[in-house]
Parts: C-alpha cells; structure tokens; sequence
C-alpha cells in the first residue's frame, strides 16, 4: 500500500520545512524582541515605527508577503539575498517573509510579557544606574520571556504549518510535495492527506509539550 | 557620626559645602493636581531627614524627585553640588549615587539574593566579579541575612527581603539613601529587624532621607523632621521639637491622628 512512497522523498521535503522553521523562528525571535523594545522605548520615533509595523504586517496574509518577497524583491528589485541558484534563493526570500510575519505576533507575545513585569522591578532598576538598554535586556525581557514561554509556542506551532504558504513561491518543501502527490497519487489521496498531517503533527506535538513544561520551569515566582 | 549638627536652616537658595542635596523652588503637577509645591528642602551630609505626613502629601513624589524617577515641573535639584541631569548617561551615573528602597522591596524577581546585591556593580561601576561577590557577602552578612544570598526573592520573608534591598542600595555606595515607607508593607514582627539596620546605617553617618510612620525611629534617628500636607512642607524640626510642640494646626491635628494608637 505504501509503495508508492518509494517514489517520492517526503523526508527530504520535511527536511526543508524543518529548516524553513528554524531559520525562520530565530530570526522571527530576534526581530520580535527588536519591535518589541522598540515598542516601549523612550524614543517616540521608534514607538511609532513599531506601532505601524505590527498593525501593517500582522494584518496583511501571509501569502502576500511571501509571493510580495519573491515577485518584488527579487524579480522586481533584483534581491537575492546571497542564494546562488534559484532554489536558494526561493528558501531564503521564503524565509525572510516568514520572519518579517512572525516577528510581529512574536513582539505582541512579548509586549504582553512585558506588561506582567511589575514597575517596580524597572524603578528599582533605574535607581540603581542602569541605562534603559541595560534595564530592558537584564531586568525586564528576562522576566517577560519566561512569562510568554507559552504564547511563544503558539506562535512556533504556527510558524511551522505556515511555512506550508513558501510553496506559493516554488520552494520544495512538503506542502509542495503533497500537493505534486495528489495529482498522481489521486487514488490514494486520503492516504496522502493522512501521512502530511502526521509529518505536521510529529513536527509539533513535542514542540508544544516541551516548551508547556519549560513553560512551568522557568516561571517568576514573586 | 550622627552627631552632625541638627539645626540648620533650611530652604536657603545657597549652598554650603556640605549640603549634599539641595532642592530649591521645586514644582510638580499630576495634570491638574499640584503635588509639589514651592519644596525648598537641604540636606547636609550625614544628616538624618524624616518625612511624614497625611496620605497623598507628596512624601513619595518628593523622595522619587530626588533621583528623578518623577520630573519636575519647575525648580532645581541638586546632589552634590551638581544639578540633577536630563535622561542619559549622566543622570543614570548620578542615580548610581542615590540609593533608593522601596516601599515593595522590589527586588528583582529572577536573580538570587546574591545577583542581586551585585548587579548594580557589575553592569553600573564595572567592578570585578569576584570584587562584588565579596562584597555583596559582607553587605548580606551586615544586614543579617548572609544565609539567604542563593534563595529567590520570593523565597524570603518580607523583613528579610527589604533588608537585602537595603543591602543592594548599599552596594553601590552611594552618597545619600531614599526609603519611601521601607516598613509598612511589613508583618508587624518584622518592621524591628529593618529599622535596626537603618538605625546602624544612621549611626554609621549615612545621609538618608526617610519616608515613614514610624515615629519611634524619627524620634530616635532623625536630626530633622520634615512634616508635609497637601504638597507643601508645613514644618521641619528636630524631632524632640515637633513631637512635643508642633507649631503648625495641621501638624497638631496629625500627630494627634496618629499618636492616639
Ligand atoms: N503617577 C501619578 N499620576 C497621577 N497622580 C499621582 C501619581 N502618583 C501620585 N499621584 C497623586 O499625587 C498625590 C501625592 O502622591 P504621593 O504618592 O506622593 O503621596 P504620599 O504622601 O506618598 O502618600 P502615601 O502616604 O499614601 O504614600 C496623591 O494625590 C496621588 O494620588
Ligand atoms: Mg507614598
């Protein structure tokens, strides 16, 4: 029955969607962290691009933003962001859409993070000489990260079914795959279905038990 | 050394050379309330300054003022002979000289006793680390609480926790210390051990500015009471002076307030 496996090479396929995750959930992480100081930072400028990063990007879907990398940025403009043939630079602009997506569900996790840190923790911070810098990375993400562990996951758990949309632009990962499977495989279609959920749901069913019991782990006790 | 002398005049425009914090004509609104007004209010080295007053006079945002965790509106504070700074460098170098408790401890949450008392030398005066290990030690042991220094915050007792804060304050050493009502979010058993180690820091020839209720340490360790109502300082006197013979109603009316229990 599962002959015709043999044809394809799904791992391979998982395999870049793995790695479309990974990439995608550092730099998703780090540029969150990024929007989300500049969210509640001193300088009105920066409030203010923060603010309409969020509300542009968090509302816009997903396949915009990543058919807008590939036909903008790269057949438009020309960007191809170091990748040397085609496939590469497809994974890599797929990447960065997906970053600069993430990113902002990222920073709103953290912002609501941010909010459960007492005041006091970042007065008494303040009083002792630390700059605003050095009050956000060693007092107030800190303790913000360990509150959003959870939410975080969300976000993760989505990152990894969303990077299913980076097909729109020809990259081989498993969506794409699946979707060359179903046309020749229609008879075993169901089938088909059945072993792609599975991969996604192997995927991030221990992501999310993880990070739940880090979750509990790392929590502020006050 | 806290036999400096007790009776200065205080509010004068000038400065003598050990007036360590000086507030003149200093304003402040909260929208339309007036929280602050006209304050002119020096404090010379190792001198022991108490505030009190009614709820919602304005002992706090004048202890916050002082290292300008509130703006002012209008007036001139100074540390030290230098003007408190705008935000920056200079005025995070010049809190660094400020300690400051609160009234919630606020200790920091995910750090350890220890981390705690040696955060502000680390990333603040750049000490080295076994330096401000040996010395968050020895500022523990001082305050009673050298046993503690691996717990978490929340691990300790209320009394325990303000006086690790006293010790994070300490650690910096700086000039003059702010307390902003250090013992009323205390368990009544636990408001001595803390006053017992501000009374030492007093004897020790800290200069502090004190927020609090607790009139047996004004009367035992201030060298001036500072009696605030509605935003202005009504009073200052030595404590023997105000206790026993307030000058001003309103001071009379909350003395009596608070002396009836
Ligand atoms: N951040 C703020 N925004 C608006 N109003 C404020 C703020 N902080 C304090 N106030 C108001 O300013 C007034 C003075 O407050 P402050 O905290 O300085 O009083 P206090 O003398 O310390 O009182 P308490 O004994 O209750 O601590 C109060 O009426 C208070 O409600
Ligand atoms: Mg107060």
């Amino acid at each position: 029955m599962f002959d015709f496996l043999e044809d394809y090479d799904v791992w391979e396929a998982f395999w870049v969607t793995i790695q479309l995750t990974l990439y995608s959930a550092i730099g998703s992480l780090i540029w969150g962290t990024v929007l989300a100081a500049m969210r509640v930072s001193p300088v009105p400028v920066m409030r203010a691009f923060g603010t309409l990063y969020i509300n542009t990007v968090r509302n816009t879907p997903l396949t915009v933003i990543i058919v807008a990398t590939s036909l903008g940025l790269y057949q438009t403009m020309g960007i191809e962001l170091g990748g040397g043939d085609s496939k590469e630079i497809g994974f890599r602009l797929a990447v960065l859409g997906l970053i600069a997506y993430h990113a902002s569900f990222v920073c709103e996790s953290l912002r609501s993070g941010i909010n459960t840190v007492p005041v006091g923790q970042a007065e008494a911070a303040r009083a002792l000489g630390l700059n605003f810098l050095q009050v956000l990375t060693l007092i107030v993400l800190p303790q913000a990260f360990r509150s959003v562990v959870a939410p975080l996951a969300n976000v993760l758990i989505a990152l990894t079914k969303n990077t299913t949309v980076a097909s729109a632009i020809g990259v081989s990962e498993a969506a794409l795959l699946m979707k060359e499977m179903i046309e020749i495989e229609s008879d075993v279609i169901f089938l088909v279905f059945a072993i792609f959920a599975l991969g996604f749901v192997l995927l991030t069913l221990p992501v999310g038990m993880l990070l739940g019991w880090v979750s509990k782990r790392v929590a502020v006790k006050r | 050394m806290s036999n400096v002398s007790v009776t200065k005049d205080a509010g004068g425009p000038e400065s003598a050379p050990s007036d360590l914090v000086v507030l003149n004509n200093v304003n402040k609104h909260f929208g339309a309330l007036h929280v602050l007004q006209d304050i002119d209010l020096t404090i010379a080295s190792g001198e022991v300054v108490v505030v009190i007053g009614p709820s919602g006079s304005g002992k706090s945002t004048l202890c916050r003022t002082i290292n300008r965790l509130e703006t002012i509106d209008s007036g001139h504070i100074a540390i030290d002979e230098k003007p408190l700074p705008e935000e920056g460098k200079e005025l995070a170098q010049l809190r660094a000289d400020v300690g400051m408790v609160f009234q919630s401890f606020n200790l920091f949450a995910h750090k350890t006793v220890l981390e705690n008392v040696m955060l502000g030398q680390l990333k603040v005066r750049r000490t080295p680390k076994q330096e401000a290990q040996d010395k968050a030690q020895a500022l523990l042991d001082r305050v009673g609480v050298a046993n503690q220094a691996h717990k978490y915050p929340a691990q300790l007792s209320g009394g325990q926790q303000q006086r690790v804060a006293i010790a994070r304050a300490l650690a910096m050493d700086p000039k003059v210390m702010l307390f902003d009502e250090p013992t009323s979010a205390l368990d009544p058993e636990m408001i001595n051990e803390v006053l017992e180690v501000m009374q030492q820091l007093a004897r020790d020839g800290m200069t502090m500015v004190v927020v609090t209720h607790e009139m047996g340490f004004a009367r035992s360790a201030a060298n001036r009471v500072v009696f605030m109502s509605d935003g202005r300082i009504v009073e200052e006197a030595a404590p023997e002076q105000f206790f026993n013979n307030p000058r001003s109603d309103r001071a009379k009316d909350f003395l009596s307030k608070i002396l009836q229990h």
